[in-house]
């Protein structure tokens, strides 16, 4: 017996690019202002305040991460090429995001268990930096996707580590930083209990967006005038001019949504700003997963990267029943801890 | 390409793994503990099964965050160090870790957000749902781990295939590229050693959950502290801890006649066994791969052939059969083998003797018998890693271990030499399955930082591991209720805080008086602080 229901006439590397785009939109946008709450994080005032902004992301930032982790076993199921190739190639950056999730993890975990200040402290530089550590990076391995990297024939990379660092990718990592302090401030918005703190959110909106605008319109020049490859994927498809255009009205309506005192609006606004980037991203991208930076031939595709039909096929019917069954779990989660944070006994 | 890149990739792979295997196992055995206090509160409402549950789950809490921020270097390890290998496997082994994403990481950090934060949130009978569900999502994810890992020991259900780029064979450097295919799902993860493994990597979770919780238990026992609670919860795991102890060595013994079956060098490597023929169990010894003998050698003779093969004098294959070049290093896997085997076999002695004494109801007086189970959960912890290193180290020089070759009346394929054949294109040597394009420096440096790191998350873990034991269970209250009247809900409290006192006094043992009036005293204490605590609720109504 096998599990084998006749979908290999579908064009099964193009749903796992798509899905492997979901799991990405879901850990950027969940994770995402996890991220950024981390990156606020100096900005609370008091012990209470900090200890309010890490119980906001408290009962969720781990199943967060868990997109993550599963973006990684699906790409590394799916694509065992381009998992191989951008995980070897990105070594060092990949070993700098790993100590940075650790130290995050256990800060939020370890600050609130012991009470001398220093120790608190200790944790609270932890959790802010290795944030704001992590946020880059993710920013820079998406730039380094964009232009591109130099692969031999084998699909091993053959530069160094300086190949990875370049103006464009340093930028793309402040653009993603600067994406998730704004969703983090969103989110600590609608979570934070209402008084001083929560009026102070509504002026770091303000900022934040601002920041982010003049990051994403810097980014955005960059890329039409360096990375012609960007291009013409979207003057092949017409239609793509849709994710443009929801871009560009997700990033106006965040604004007139805090104008309007609609918090939830601005947030999901940015939730769908953050799906739209992921799809600009993997418009520019297609068929390429890792794009060789030397000659067009030997880049990976989803194609060429792509498991055996069989396993991509077995493999969508496991997300087809686990997928639903996630959903489930994020609901009754998101659910029991919806209201605005009040510090517990239980509370980090 | 720098020869050292592979043996320093095996050093990181190995202070990761074994760092991250110090916590799950422990959270899987502490959560079937943690469902079992949350059942019986929820069975016989008696609050100190509440209060236990409580605090075992703080430990859980801060052993599980562990596990999560040290497991997802190993996710992202198998790309950043061993890309050929993942390049050779990811159709198979990526499979598998992705399920694993799919059914058990997302369940079980989901659950146990509400676990953790939840238990003022929902109903006392959906957080037994979470805890549940937490437990059985670390028990998908040693699934699928195991399922993963055993195919790397003895593959089926996959084909190893000729790789194609644009409709034509993909050769590099003149050489044909191969990768193995899963051909059928089913046979691949139920490989010959799947089950086996997986009984046993529970069990021994388990063993380290419960001689964890006996630990602490018999530390609060020997400081008189707690000792209700303590009794309680020493006496659930050493019942748990005595089955499993018995269990294991069953398990251990059939996982021994599966090895002798599909990796004959590695059990060889085991026993130190260097010639062929009947066999003795080894019990001591100091293998010597030059001298090609095991020195100072002490054993039981015959019993290995009996045990592997069911017959006293069949011939084991030894050493001799291997090809040197596919030898594993025998002294780790010797030692390692048998410090598993010997922690096991004074297990099975040390819960049968505390069941026996706890029947006489002794058992809580016998001090030195407490201190050494204080320090038992040290050896449980040493034997689950050193069985994972016998069975990493005794599959090397392989990362996915070939098929030994049989003729068709089973019986194992010898060459003209005399030695055991591998089907060599399916097995992938450790040497050749490194990242190509990472530079030796580049790990010396990941795995000084990771040795830093994991040095101080050791400490911190330690520390604060120390400073929730010292600070203890707090008697809980009671789960809330909905508010639907609030004298109702002062009436509960007050039948629940009388049944505990009922309980815990007839539950005082009478034969020792000293144990009887210092139990006494914490049992006022405790309901000492259990009132200041309803009190408290009540100012908060």
């Amino acid at each position: 017996m096998d599990l084998n229901f006749g979908l290999q006439q579908l064009d099964l590397p193009l749903i796992w690019y798509i899905l492997l785009g979901i799991l990405m939109s879901g850990y950027a946008i969940l994770d995402g202002f996890d991220l950024g709450v981390g990156i606020l994080h100096p900005l609370a005032q008091t012990d209470q305040e900090r200890r309010i902004f890490i119980n906001t992301i408290g009962p969720i930032w781990d199943g967060n991460e868990v997109w993550l982790v599963t973006f990684g076993g699906a790409l590394f199921a799916a694509f065992p090429e381009a998992y191989a190739t951008a995980f070897s190639a990105f070594y060092i950056p990949f070993m700098l995001l790993l100590f940075a999730l650790i130290f995050r993890a256990v800060s939020i975990e370890f600050r609130s268990k012991m009470e001398s200040a220093l120790w608190r402290t200790c944790w609270d530089y932890g959790f802010f930096l290795s944030s704001l550590l992590a946020s880059i990076l993710f920013g820079v391995a998406v730039g380094n996707m964009m232009i591109g990297i130099p692969l031999d024939a084998r699909g091993i990379f053959t530069g160094d580590i300086l190949t990875l660092l370049s103006p464009y990718t340093i930028l793309l990592g402040l653009l993603t930083a600067s994406l998730f302090t704004m969703h983090g401030t969103l989110f600590l918005h609608l979570k934070v209990p209402y008084g001083g703190l929560h009026q102070r959110t509504s002026e770091w909106m303000w900022h934040a967006w601002g920041m982010f605008l003049v990051l994403f319109l810097l980014a955005t020049i960059y890329t039409f005038a360096f990375v012609p490859r960007a291009i013409p994927n979207f003057e092949r498809a017409p239609w793509a001019s849709l994710i443009i255009f929801m871009t560009v009205l997700s990033v106006a309506n965040i604004p007139r949504s805090i104008y309007m005192k609609l918090p939830g609006q601005a947030f999901l606004s940015s939730s769908i700003l953050i799906i739209s980037l992921v799809c600009l991203f993997g418009m520019a991208l297609w068929p390429n997963l890792i794009t060789a930076s030397n000659q067009s031939g030997l880049s990976l595709t989803i194609y060429n990267a792509s498991s055996s039909l069989g396993t991509l096929n077995r493999m969508l019917i496991i997300a087809c029943i686990g997928m639903p069954l996630v959903l489930i779990y994020l609901f009754i989660i998101y659910w029991t801890f919806r209201k605005r944070v009040e510090i517990e006994e239980h509370s980090y | 390409m720098d020869i050292n890149v592979a043996e320093l990739s095996r050093i990181q792979f190995a202070l990761t793994i074994m760092f991250h295997y110090l916590f799950p196992p422990l959270t899987i055995g502490m959560g079937i503990v943690m469902v079992y206090l949350e059942g019986m509160f929820l069975w016989k409402k008696d609050p100190i099964y509440l209060s236990a549950a409580k605090f075992w789950t703080q430990l859980f809490a801060v052993s599980f965050a562990m596990g999560v921020a040290t497991g997802i270097v190993m996710e992202f390890q198998f790309g950043t160090n061993w890309a050929v290998y993942s390049r050779f496997v990811g159709d198979v082994f990526g499979s598998a870790l992705a399920a694993e994403g799919i059914f058990a990481f997302f369940l079980e950090s989901g659950f146990l957000a509400v676990l953790v934060f939840g238990w003022n949130k929902v109903s006392a009978g959906f957080h037994f749902f979470a805890t549940l569900m937490v437990s059985l999502g670390s028990i998908f994810s040693a699934v699928w781990i195991i399922v993963a890992n055993s195919w790397q020991q003895t593959p089926a259900g996959h084909l190893i295939v000729q790789m194609f780029r644009d409709g034509k064979p993909w050769i590099i450097q003149g050489r044909p590229v191969f990768r193995a295919e899963i051909t059928d799902f089913w046979s691949m993860i139920f490989n010959p050693s799947t089950l086996e493994r997986l009984l046993h990597t529970l069990l021994g979770a388990f063993t380290l959950g419960t001689f964890f919780i006996m630990s602490i238990s018999a530390y609060y026992l020997l400081r008189r502290r707690h000792q209700e609670f303590a009794k309680r919860s020493f006496t659930g795991a050493l019942i748990l801890a005595t089955i499993v102890s018995i269990f294991q060595l069953f398990s251990g013994h059939s996982n021994a006649k599966m090895v002798a079956y599909y990796q004959p060098a590695k059990l060889a490597a085991f026993e130190g066994l260097f010639q062929t023929g009947p066999a003795r169990l080894s019990i001591l010894g100091w293998p010597n791969p030059e001298a090609k003998k095991t020195e100072y050698e002490l054993g039981i003779p015959g019993l290995l052939s009996f045990l592997a093969l069911g017959d006293s004098h069949a011939p084991v294959i030894g050493l001799d059969r291997v090809p040197e070049k596919y030898w594993p290093p025998i002294r780790i896997s010797f030692m390692s083998y048998h410090l598993m085997v010997a922690i096991g076999t004074f297990f099975i002695l040390l819960t049968l003797f505390a069941s026996f004494l706890r029947l006489k109801r002794t058992l809580f007086e016998k001090r030195w018998l407490l201190w050494i189970f204080v320090g038992a959960v040290g050896l449980a912890m040493i034997a689950n890693e050193v069985g994972w290193v016998a069975a990493e180290v005794g599959r090397q020089p392989w990362t996915v271990h070939p098929t030994t070759l049989r003729n068709s009346s089973g019986e194992v394929a010898l060459n003209e030499q005399g030695q055991i054949q591998y089907r060599l294109e399916e097995g992938l040597l450790t040497q050749q399955a490194i990242s190509e394009s990472v530079r030796s420096t580049e790990v010396v440096l990941s795995i000084i930082t990771f040795g830093f790191i994991y040095l101080l998350l050791l400490v911190i873990w330690l520390l604060v591991l120390n400073n929730k034991i010292h600070h203890g269970p707090s008697i809980a209250t009671r789960m809330p209720v909905p508010p639907s009247s609030d004298t109702d809900n002062d009436t509960d409290n007050d039948t629940d805080n009388k049944g505990l006192l009922e309980t815990v006094s007839s539950r005082v043992e009478k034969s020792d008086s000293m144990t009887e009036s210092k139990s006494n005293e914490s049992k006022s204490n405790e309901s000492k602080s259990n009132e200041s605590k309803s009190n408290k609720s009540k100012e908060d109504i």
